[in-house]
């Protein structure tokens, strides 16, 4: 038995378990099918570490922010090594500089002054539990991530519907819904014959058998990815999370998540920021290159656990703080704008005289593109995605 | 079926070794059990009395830090007095890691190693802060490693007044509103918590579905009020600190004196591990963990029972498992990583660990552990590590066993022994004659070696 058949066997048991029609199935069809009822793609990515918003999308025009931030004067919109002004207010800090094609052809946009429900204990890892776990409030436990209950919600889905890329599984994809979990870190070497006495050793217990198909299918995959150039640098990690999420969704998934650190920079963040931003800049250019036309139906979320705080501290950085900013990009979202609100930087107009006031939760711009991209229903997307919502006022960042 | 002593091995202990002999019978595992802790003293692991003394470091610098006022040579000298202390911290933790290796690896008593790995487990914490961060091992060590084969009201009580599990759920600081604390200091956050309250019921003793409310959690949250620790001396129960007034727990009253009395709120765990919820949502606990993800009703009932004969005494409960036909029937659970791993280093009778070589701990049992799904003392949260099999065997775990069952035992062992003796060590007579075949029809040693450790025969317990 070939591993094809194998990993279709495999696919099939998933596909039962969770209650498919047998006529979706491979093995009776030839029909290529979506693996969900969209045709639309939905990556996140998850910043840890609390992305400094003001650094990256810098408001020049608000008179305050300057002396907030000290130093910062050679960024200033116009300097020859400069933030690139995007609308007269706002700024592009330069290490996205790659980024401002997309910026121009509605491509790429940010949501100003959001943040979770979370707020003045400013941990990373409560934080991050709560933008993953998608809650109005901070719990002891979290049982399962919002994208995942936003699975749930959709009836008939395939095996592949969904990937969580990279070797740390996520809050944000666990709980009952089937989800994919691979990372392009792992490696399976193995000889043919070392293949086949493995799946033979492995044939009767199930569990194990379907396992190591899926394995062998995923590994082979990403030798089949387009060789480098010689002499070219290898794509960095980053650049593989990337590049395996948009392999996936030109095919038959439609959801997936990965994670970028990096981003707590509470040193030298004249230094320390640029290498988190180019990581960003260079995933979301390789999803938009690798998912070739798929990408005019993708949209990207890029969030944060917190902003920081407006003002540099003592070592030139910054510390933990409320609202920040949250990044989208992909040809189904209406870039090249910022949308939302903005609080403005003086001193009474932030958030305990320190941090940007939040003025919006995150989670409804989420909800409102998975409404917008998926037909969620607004009850289903207040209520079991993200408990608590208010989407009364919706965001507009689906097209 | 009944006791078979390959199977104690695997399923009760740390796996069939070359070297050393199963136990006899069920008696011979208890009474190995009951009797003196060989690995603990072979294969020594700090108690929590180091974290106490690392605390007190961190204080010191901390405190330097704060009447150094700005002097720039001082300051960089505590800060790179911190982070070697850090840097220490990280190395213990490394070092106690190799220690549990080389117990499961060595010991005769494998049942001693399976169950501390599983109470810790059911008692999870994880310090937080830089002296407690890596304090997990001590913490088990102290806490709960001595309590194995007594009574559970004992560990339970040893646990909940122990500082790590203090500082992880959030004890140390907790104060009755009504407090003389309170009422002293208007400190922002300061104030009741209730997160040891809840997971003492739902996780350490009743169970998620136990005869327990909202009302029960605030009122035994604010029983706790008090049980607190300090740098120098450990526990503390700071009367200041506990809510004036009995408070009504599962309909019985407990405290009102003034001051507040300890021996009031350890009568309450007492109580908490003699509700028969508790017997039973333990001993499915450890049916669970040890025979099946969907145990035999009688076995858990048997097991229950026992325990509420005997007033949690954890031995008599063992011993119902051990002698229920039910524990030795079934295909095994999958083994977690860490079980995969350390089964196999005793499989293959490693001899020496590089303990205190960060790198090679990291490439041979770090790193792969992460990437099979079990990071080292890193669960999600205050529930554990999952027991489905499922949640094991994921294509990228499978994959990451396969990996490391190529690649590392070849680097561990001096010459990887030939796969038929090999699949005779690590299996018995028990392996089917399929894994017989694959191992000889290998295309080398090594090969033979990987196939033998990622058949469902070796990874299943």
């Amino acid at each position: 038995m070939s591993a094809g058949e194998m990993n279709r066997r495999g696919f099939l048991g998933r596909g039962l378990a969770l209650g498919c029609s047998a006529a979706a199935s491979p093995l009776l069809s030839t029909v290529t099918f979506a693996s969900a009822p969209w045709d639309a793609r939905l990556v996140v990515i998850i910043l840890r570490g609390g992305m400094d918003g003001l650094g990256v999308l810098q408001p020049w025009g608000d008179p305050a922010f300057a002396a907030l931030r000290p130093g910062m004067e050679a960024l200033r919109p116009g300097s020859p090594e400069g933030a690139h002004d995007l609308d007269g207010f706002f700024a592009l800090h330069p290490a996205m500089t790659p980024l401002l094609p997309l910026w121009r052809s509605g491509e790429l946009g940010f949501v100003q002054a959001v943040s979770t429900p979370y707020r003045d204990k400013r941990s990373h890892f409560d934080g991050q539990d709560m933008l993953e776990a998608g809650t109005a409030e901070m719990l002891p436990r979290f049982r399962d991530g919002w994208l995942n209950r936003m699975l749930q919600q959709v009836s008939g889905l395939e095996g592949e519907t969904a990937y969580t890329v990279g070797v740390p599984e996520m809050l944000l994809t666990r709980g009952p819904a089937h989800v994919m979990h691979w990372s392009p870190e792992a490696k399976l070497e193995l000889t043919p014959q070392a293949q086949r006495l493995l799946e033979m050793v492995m044939h009767d217990d199930p569990l194990f058998r379907d396992s190591l198909a899926d394995a062998v299918s995923l590994a082979q995959a990403r030798e089949a990815a387009p060789k480098m150039q010689k002499g070219a640098k290898p794509p960095a990690g980053h650049q593989r999370l990337a590049s395996f999420a948009a392999g996936k969704l030109r095919g038959d998934s439609r959801v997936a998540a990965f994670s970028l650190g990096g981003w707590d920079t509470h040193n030298r963040q004249d230094q320390t920021l640029t290498p988190a931003l180019t990581r960003l800049s260079e995933a979301l250019l390789t999803l938009r290159a690798d998912l070739g036309p798929v990408w005019e139906r993708t949209a990207v979320l890029a969030m944060t656990e917190f902003g920081r705080t407006a003002r540099l501290n003592g070592t030139k950085g910054t510390d933990h703080g409320t609202a920040g900013t949250m990044l989208f990009a992909g040809g189904a979202l209406r870039g090249g704008q910022v949308h939302g609100r903005w609080p403005g930087l003086a001193e009474a107009d932030l958030y305990q005289r320190r941090d940007l006031m939040p003025l919006s939760d995150v989670r409804l711009h989420a909800a409102s593109v998975m409404q917008g991209l998926f037909g969620l229903p607004r009850d289903v997307l207040e209520g079991a995605v993200f408990p608590g919502l208010d989407m009364a006022t919706p965001s507009r960042l689906v097209l | 079926m009944s006791y078979d002593p390959l199977l104690a091995e695997i399923r009760f202990g740390c796996g069939l070794s070359p070297v050393h002999a199963p136990p006899g019978s069920v008696q011979d595992m208890l009474e190995r059990l009951a009797g003196p802790d060989h690995a603990a003293e072979l294969w020594p692991i700090d108690g929590p009395e180091v974290l106490m003394d690392r605390q007190q470091s961190f204080a010191a610098l901390q405190r330097q830090r704060r009447e150094a006022k700005g002097d720039a040579a001082q300051l960089q000298r505590i800060a790179k007095d911190i982070s070697a202390l850090r840097k220490a911290g990280r190395a213990a933790q490394l070092r106690w890691f190799g220690q549990s290796l080389r117990r499961r690896i060595g010991s005769e008593d494998g049942f001693r190693e399976r169950l501390a790995f599983f109470w810790g487990d059911h008692f999870t914490a994880m310090g937080r802060g830089a002296a407690l961060k890596d304090g997990t091992s001590p913490y088990v060590e102290g806490a709960i490693r001595p309590h194995l084969a007594g009574r559970f009201a004992d560990m339970l009580k040893a646990v909940t007044t122990s500082p790590l599990m203090l500082n992880y759920l959030d004890q140390a600081s907790s104060m009755g509103p009504g407090s003389a604390a309170a009422a002293r200091r208007k400190k922002p956050g300061a104030g009741l918590n209730e997160n040891l309250a809840r997971e003492l019921m739902e996780l350490h003793t009743l169970g998620a579905g136990g005869p327990y409310g909202q009302k029960d959690v605030t009122e035994l949250a604010q029983l706790l009020t008090g049980f607190s620790f300090t740098h120098k001396q450990g526990f503390v129960f700071r009367t200041g600190y506990a809510e004036p007034g009995p408070e009504t727990v599962l309909g019985r009253s407990y405290g009102g004196e003034d001051p507040a009395r300890l021996d009031e709120v350890l009568a309450l765990l007492e109580d908490l591990a003699a509700h028969p919820a508790t017997a039973q949502h333990l001993s499915r606990k450890l049916a669970v963990h040890f025979v099946s993800d969907t145990p035999d009703l009688e076995l858990v009932e048997a097991m229950a029972a026992r325990y509420r004969e005997t007033d949690g005494q954890l031995l008599a409960v063992y011993e119902a498992m051990l002698s229920h036909p039910a524990a030795w029937q079934g295909q095994g659970n999958v083994k977690p990583p860490v079980d995969f791993i350390g089964s196999s280093l005793r499989a293959l009778a490693v001899a020496e660990l590089p303990v205190d070589k960060r790198k090679h701990m990291e490439r041979f049992f770090v790193r792969p552990l992460r990437m099979m799904g079990q990071t080292w003392e890193t669960p999600d949260g205050p529930n554990g590590w999952p027991e489905e099999d499922a949640s094991w065997v994921t294509p990228l775990a499978l994959a990451a066993r396969l990996q490391w069952a190529l690649a590392i035992p070849g680097q561990v062992t001096g010459a990887l022994p030939d796969p038929r003796q090999f699949l005779t060590a690590a299996l018995g007579d028990r392996a089917p004659e399929s894994l017989r075949f694959a191992a000889g029809a290998a295309e080398g040693r090594r090969e033979g070696i990987a196939l033998i450790l990622a058949s469902p025969s070796f990874q299943r317990m």
